[in-house]
């Protein structure tokens, strides 16, 4: 008899567990609320992010835009440099109608001519030992501004002189004769004075003399050399027949020996007993 | 004859030799030029040059014949036909950096025409010697031998798999990580042709560890680069959930996302296509991606090209909306609806037409917010049009019309059913009045609205069989209304009406 009641009873509690559990795990409405707010809010900023960047890129690649603009403008100013007005005649860009000058003129005004044939080479200058040795002084032995008294009273004890002692501190670099004298110093010699005589040069081209004027066919080279394919490097860059199994050693012939220090150390030993100083 | 006059007959023919193949190199490079020295028999004369003693005349053989087999298959085929091909490939093994470069590039014109000749190709030993160039020292050679290796893979899944048991992958792997770009795209265009064929290729590109390059190199600035490498991560994901997943370890997200927002086309469409491919397989994965904040990207990215660039976008949101209701709840307030009803508008390619409507029927399908959401931008009457429209191809009526029953199913926002009740078709005007029947009874603001926006009078006009469906809604809905306006309403009543004024006769005093 109480079945009927409990029955009754039993579906009320499952009605509201059933719904219970439905809003808690299998639909919460403002957890799927939560969620959208948050992917909207994601989506937010990552239009934000996007734009930025695609911003930024925007900006660097006018900024490289400009850069180029702004290069091929100064090449074109330093080729045309001749363009530019002198005292007596007004240039193209500086008519004497116009109140101010063409902005090229300004241009032009401003660029270093381009010279034609743009030596790439960077030689190296041997740098000389006087500055070598200067600035080395000047580093590695600090001296004081002030000199120091003239007349120093010896301090008492075992003490060396002063002048000795100074005049060992500051003893200069005695280079070997390798470094003094080096080996190639006549080729180095002639190509200082071959680039003092460039420098005073008017005009780079051979000057031919007037029977090889009519002679300007240009010379066609070999097909050999001139495909892009490549030429065979034996016969023109080597052209001994090498047997690396016949060698004894992997070393090559020197071509340049070495000097030995037997006269640089002439007379400059410490030992007093030879008595050659 | 002395010894210098005879040395100068050969020297002669040396030269005339010479310009003879250089010449018909810078020939071939013309297209107009080609048809005049194939009916010259140009293919005889070079096939002894190839094997000639010098070696630059050997290399411009290569040269102009690897020119002439790429402008068309007769001559992909006359090379092939005139066994010029194993000999290519055993002095491919021997000789230097620039005839490997000539002979790859001649296996790489042939190859590329169709599946019998890449099968002639690789009929002939070629594999072999071109993974042996991948591993030379000069990275023109290796571009040439990818490039080769990429094109014959292409064609399909058998002629990939032969590639890949030639040990092709790992030294593709190797190729991407050297520092040239052309090599890297070469190798990175391979690897995307081999692994689009099937799951099992996509799987040994995946174990070489390709995946790990390849995510660092979604950060390179060159574009074509990116388009490359963007293809075979979408290529790789697109197989099964397993190498998807592998994809999204590799932590792509939400480095891809700015791609979308490249100045090349091609890479916002790769990109696109990726997130599409992974999109597709789970829901889990699709949540992954709009948690990131992908959704919000590919939408602003659809709006941004216009064509077929668009269309992976499109795809993935239909993809990702059409996992669960949550998912295209996300896609609903990321805007994605006008987009979608933009693209639907402007684009004049059907294809693209046919991926909107199916993305917008996707979102509309799950509930009565979400079909609301997509009827209020007044997409529903465009849809009609495209189904009934002629013009229109087979399939996008097919999807127009999917779409408007799944949407029309659950909407239950009235105003944008009305106009349907005028121009729909009879099957789907079924639904408009079903719907209709399923509200009404419910909102009295919709009951006085339907009366004086004329929807009863146009209801009353229907005709219908009696004891069918539509029937019976047209009993439902007039089942709502007092039995004299639905008889005002009524078609003829107004000749009823005239009839009684007949037959009145008034009242005389």
């Amino acid at each position: 008899m109480k079945m009927n009641l409990y029955n009754a009873m039993a579906v009320r509690i499952q009605r509201r567990w059933r719904g219970y559990r439905i809003r808690k795990y299998c639909f919460n409405y403002f957890y799927l609320k939560e969620y959208l707010k948050a992917v909207s809010e994601t989506n937010d900023a990552i239009r934000e992010a996007l734009e930025e960047f695609a911003e930024m890129k925007e900006r660097e690649e006018k900024k490289a835009d400009l850069e180029r603009e702004e290069k091929k403008r100064d090449y074109q100013a330093r080729k045309t440099h001749y363009l530019l007005s002198t005292k007596q005649i007004p240039g193209i860009y500086n008519s004497p109608f116009r109140k101010d000058p063409d902005p090229w003129e300004l241009r032009l005004q401003k660029a270093k001519p381009l010279t034609y044939q743009r030596s790439k080479v960077k030689q190296k200058r041997c740098i000389s030992l006087s500055s070598w040795l200067a600035c080395t002084s000047a580093r590695s032995f600090p001296r004081s501004e002030i000199l120091p008294p003239i007349d120093r009273k010896q301090c008492q004890g075992p003490f060396r002189d002063i002048t000795e002692v100074l005049e060992q501190r500051y003893k200069p670099l005695e280079p070997t004769l390798w470094v003094a004298e080096p080996i190639s110093e006549l080729k180095v010699a002639r190509e200082e004075f071959r680039r003092q005589e460039w420098m005073r040069d008017v005009n780079d081209n051979m000057f031919l003399p007037f029977s090889s004027y009519h002679k300007n066919k240009k010379y066609t080279p070999l097909m050999h050399s001139s495909s892009k394919y490549g030429p065979n490097s034996y016969g023109s860059q080597h052209f001994r027949d090498e047997n690396p199994k016949k060698w004894i050693c992997d070393k090559d012939f020197q071509t340049v020996l070495p000097s030995f220090d037997l006269f640089s150390k002439y007379g400059k030993l410490y030992s007093k007993a030879g008595q050659i100083i | 004859m002395s010894q210098r006059q005879v040395l100068q007959v050969f020297e002669q023919y040396q030269k005339a030799r010479t310009q003879f193949v250089q010449m018909v190199a810078e020939l071939a490079t013309r297209p107009q030029n080609i048809e005049t020295l194939q009916n010259a028999g140009v293919m005889s004369l070079l096939r002894p040059l190839l094997l000639d003693v010098v070696p630059t005349i050997q290399q411009t053989a290569a040269l102009a014949l690897g020119r002439l087999a790429n402008y068309n298959d007769d001559l992909a085929e006359a090379v092939v036909k005139g066994d010029i091909l194993p000999q290519l490939v055993y002095s491919l093994a021997e000789q230097n950096r620039f005839y490997k470069k000539a002979a790859a590039f001649v296996l790489r014109a042939v190859g590329k025409h169709s599946p019998q000749l890449a099968q002639a190709i690789v009929d002939c030993g070629a594999l072999d010697t071109l993974v042996i160039c991948l591993e030379d020292f000069d990275p023109g050679v290796k571009e040439a031998a990818a490039w080769a290796l990429g094109y014959i893979a292409r064609h399909n899944a058998e002629l990939s798999q032969a590639v890949v048991d030639a040990g092709a992958v790992p030294l593709l792997v190797l190729c991407i990580q050297e520092p040239e770009i052309a090599l890297k795209r070469i190798a990175a265009s391979a690897l995307s042709d081999i692994s689009k064929h099937s799951p099992e290729l996509a799987q040994t590109v995946v174990d070489a560890g390709a995946i790990a390059h390849l995510a660092q190199m979604i950060l390179n600035p060159d574009s074509k680069l990116k388009r490359q490498v963007l293809s075979v991560l979408s290529q790789i994901a697109k197989h099964s959930v397993d190498l998807a997943e592998m994809v999204v370890e590799a932590e792509i997200f939400p480095v891809v996302l700015t791609c979308l927002k490249d100045k090349d086309e091609y890479v916002k469409k790769n990109a696109s296509t990726l997130i599409r491919e992974i999109a597709k397989h789970t829901p889990e994965l699709s949540q992954l991606i709009v948690n990131a904040g992908g959704v919000a990207a590919v939408i602003d990215c659809i709006g941004s090209c216009k064509g077929n660039i668009r269309l992976p976008g499109i795809m993935m949101l239909g993809y990702v909306a059409a996992h669960s209701e949550n998912l295209a709840m996300a896609v609903i307030i990321s805007k994605g609806v006008p987009q979608l009803s933009v693209c639907l508008s402007e684009e004049p390619e059907d294809h693209i037409k046919a991926a909107a409507a199916w993305a917008l029927g996707q979102i509309g399908r799950h509930t009565p917010e979400h079909a609301r959401a997509v009827a209020v931008t007044n997409t529903l009457p465009v849809l009609l049009s495209l189904y009934m429209s002629t013009e229109s191809s087979e399939d996008l009526q097919v999807k127009s019309k999917k779409a408007i029953k799944s949407i029309l199913q659950k909407c239950t926002y009235l105003p944008a059913l009305e106009p349907f009740l005028y121009d729909a078709p009879p099957n789907i005007l079924k639904h408009v009045v079903g719907q209709f029947s399923k509200v009404l009874p419910h909102d009295s603001k919709a009951r006085r609205l339907f009366v004086t926006s004329g929807g009863l009078k146009k209801v009353q006009e229907i005709k219908a069989e009696p004891g069918s469906l539509l029937q019976e809604y047209i009993n439902s809905i007039n089942n709502c209304y007092p039995e004299e306006i639905v008889r005002y309403y009524s078609p003829g009543y107004s000749d009823t009406l005239l009839q009684r004024v007949d037959s009145y006769q008034p009242l005389t005093h």
